[in-house]
């Protein structure tokens, strides 16, 4: 009896909670896909629509802006935390005063969570209360900064928190990828009299390169699902300004209670997530491998 | 390098400094509000230094400021949040370093795939899982309870801890498992003798990774429990649109400080496997 309980007992710790997960992974990402075919409103049906759930929820003008917001949010996110991440990197590896002091501060945002975030930078950005009447209050009476109540610009507000939010994360990866740069590559470039400008162009940014990308797809892959942030901050609004896709599957399943379109607008959540992976892991196994053949 | 760049120096620190205060500018003006009283605020902005130094503002959002017709301020949902997070972080701990150790050093058929499967979990939308989940926690009757929350919270976290538990013990030597097996210790007896003394590292990493990441976690909090059991995030959101069209800012800057503080102070005091949880996470 002990013999056999101690044979299939792991087999069974080691199978349970993960088929448990894998199931779940595998068989939720069916169920939403099947439920985007059906005709399921207030409830699920399991009867096959076809594509009519997928053509609501493009012709929906909720959907159109929340891509296009995707498409701006993601490249002014993306594209300023790297900026900022890859600075900061750099600066503090010039050897500095207070380099700890400085990576908590800039980290520490990584532990607030988008719902914290979100409230306290719309105070910061409503005008009535935030830095509009700070401003104004130091006596430049006709200071504006109002681009949370701008449908044009409120989406920026939203990329400046999500910066803040992301940068310090984009700072420390730079960093351990250019501490582990040779340090011979270094020394060779000052003695051949190279400027720190040629050095980091020329050695450290390729030598971060692979480091950069992980960054840009992490972080796109949190543009794709930023929910929260928007929810907490501007409710995406004003109107639906500041919708975007992960808001979009929330209101079609919750305010609407559409299930079947929500279940689509979930799908092509995924969809564009996939577009940016599945490139991604094409290039990190081509990578793999070439190393590999590299290494003999 | 150093000489050349040192003409620059001063930009090079005020292009840190003003990075670090744009970085601390939203926790000094929680901390700073939360001393300051509504009147205050009003007459100047969010941003001002307060003119008495009173703890009447985390009183009242710790047990008095009314959510949802309830004026027991923060502290019934902070539990509720407490509630959730041990156990799930606890169970997701545990079973991610079994099957960590179970996938990097006990190969079984399929297990590859398998794994392949639980680390496509860490990149799934959790939108794509609302709807079956909703319909699961039915069947199991546990609509709007807490413990609905640990059990998402602890499958879906198993994806993050197998990740990370796996990485970490594939880089233990197969010598001291042949050993081990030689002495004739199994499963259980191996995993307890020789990769828990050497789990302490990953453990503390994935412990911080779980219990930020569920503290924090808003989309399943909001779906899937309401009123009285909803965790700090949710209660957080509905505190701040409270129906009433003023907001209450030096209340609501203690409650959000307050709402906050757990994984900042995991932060503060474990910022090395903080740092070390996102690099691992990120890089693989």
């Amino acid at each position: 009896m002990k013999g056999r309980l101690g044979r299939y007992l792991p087999l069974l710790v080691i199978w349970l909670p993960l088929l448990i997960n894998a199931g779940h992974v595998v068989g939720f990402t069916a169920w939403t896909t099947w439920l985007s075919f059906t005709p399921s409103d207030l409830l699920p049906e399991y009867d096959w629509a076809g594509i009519r759930a997928y053509r609501a929820v493009l012709r929906s003008e909720n959907t159109e802006v929340a891509y296009i917001n995707l498409l701006l949010y993601g490249v002014g996110f993306v594209g300023l935390t790297t900026l900022a991440g890859f600075v900061l990197a750099v600066l503090i590896d010039q050897r500095i005063r207070a380099e700890n002091l400085l990576r908590t501060i800039y980290l520490y945002p990584l532990a607030v969570s988008f719902v914290v975030t979100g409230t306290v930078w719309s105070w910061l950005f409503n005008p009535g209360q935030g830095i509009q009447k700070f401003v104004r209050g130091l006596g430049w009476a006709d200071f504006r900064f109002d681009w949370i109540i701008d449908r044009d610009l409120a989406l920026w507000t939203i990329v400046i928190a999500a910066v803040w939010h992301g940068a310090g994360f984009a700072m420390a990866l730079f960093l351990a990828g250019l501490r582990s740069i040779d340090p011979d590559l270094h020394k060779a470039a000052q003695i051949d009299g190279a400027s720190p400008l040629r050095y980091y162009l020329r050695i450290a940014a390729p030598g971060v390169a692979p480091i950069a990308i992980s960054v840009l797809v992490i972080l796109l892959q949190y543009a794709i699902k930023t929910f929260d942030l928007v929810r907490a901050m501007t409710g995406g609004g004003p109107g639906i300004a500041t919708t975007l896709p992960a808001l979009v599957v929330y209101d079609f399943m919750f305010q609407r209670a559409q299930l079947g379109r929500g279940s689509a607008a979930a799908v092509l959540l995924l969809l564009s997530l996939l577009l940016v992976l599945l490139p991604y892991y094409a290039w990190a196994h081509w990578r793999a491998r070439k190393e590999r053949a590299a290494n003999g | 390098m150093d000489k050349a760049l040192r003409p620059g120096r001063w930009l090079l620190y005020a292009v840190l400094i003003g990075f670090a205060l744009f970085s601390l500018l939203p926790l000094v003006v929680v901390v700073l509000n939360s001393f300051r009283t509504a009147v205050e605020i009003g007459r100047s902005s969010v941003i001002g230094w307060p003119e008495g130094l009173s703890w009447q503002n985390f009183t009242e959002a710790w047990g008095g400021y009314c959510i949802a017709q309830r004026c027991e301020g923060i502290s019934p949902y902070m539990v509720n949040s407490l509630k959730l997070v041990v156990p799930a972080t606890i169970l997701s701990t545990a079973l991610g370093a079994l099957a960590g150790y179970s996938i990097s050093l006990w190969r079984f058929p399929g297990d590859t795939l398998m794994f392949t499967i639980v680390v496509m979990g860490v990149f799934l939308p959790e939108q794509m899982k609302l709807i079956p989940w909703a319909l699961v926690l039915r069947e199991l009757g546990l609509t709007n309870t807490l413990s609905a929350l640990v059990l998402i919270h602890t499958i879906q976290g198993l994806s993050f801890t197998t990740l990370f538990c796996r990485n970490y013990y594939i880089g233990i030597p197969q010598d001291l498992l042949k050993a081990a097996k030689v002495d004739g210790a199994g499963y259980f007896r191996t995993f307890w003798r020789i990769i828990l003394p050497l789990s302490p590292p990953i453990l503390i990493v994935t412990v911080i990774w779980q219990f930020t990441g569920i503290w924090n976690e808003f989309l399943y909090a909001v779906v899937f429990t309401s009123g009285q059991q909803q965790p700090i995030t949710a209660a957080l959101i509905a505190l701040s649109t409270n129906g009433t069209v003023v907001t209450n800012y030096d209340v609501m800057s203690a409650a959000v400080l307050i709402g906050a503080l757990p994984p900042l102070l995991i932060y503060l005091f474990g910022g090395r496997y903080f740092v070390r949880g996102l690099t691992q996470g990120a890089i693989k």
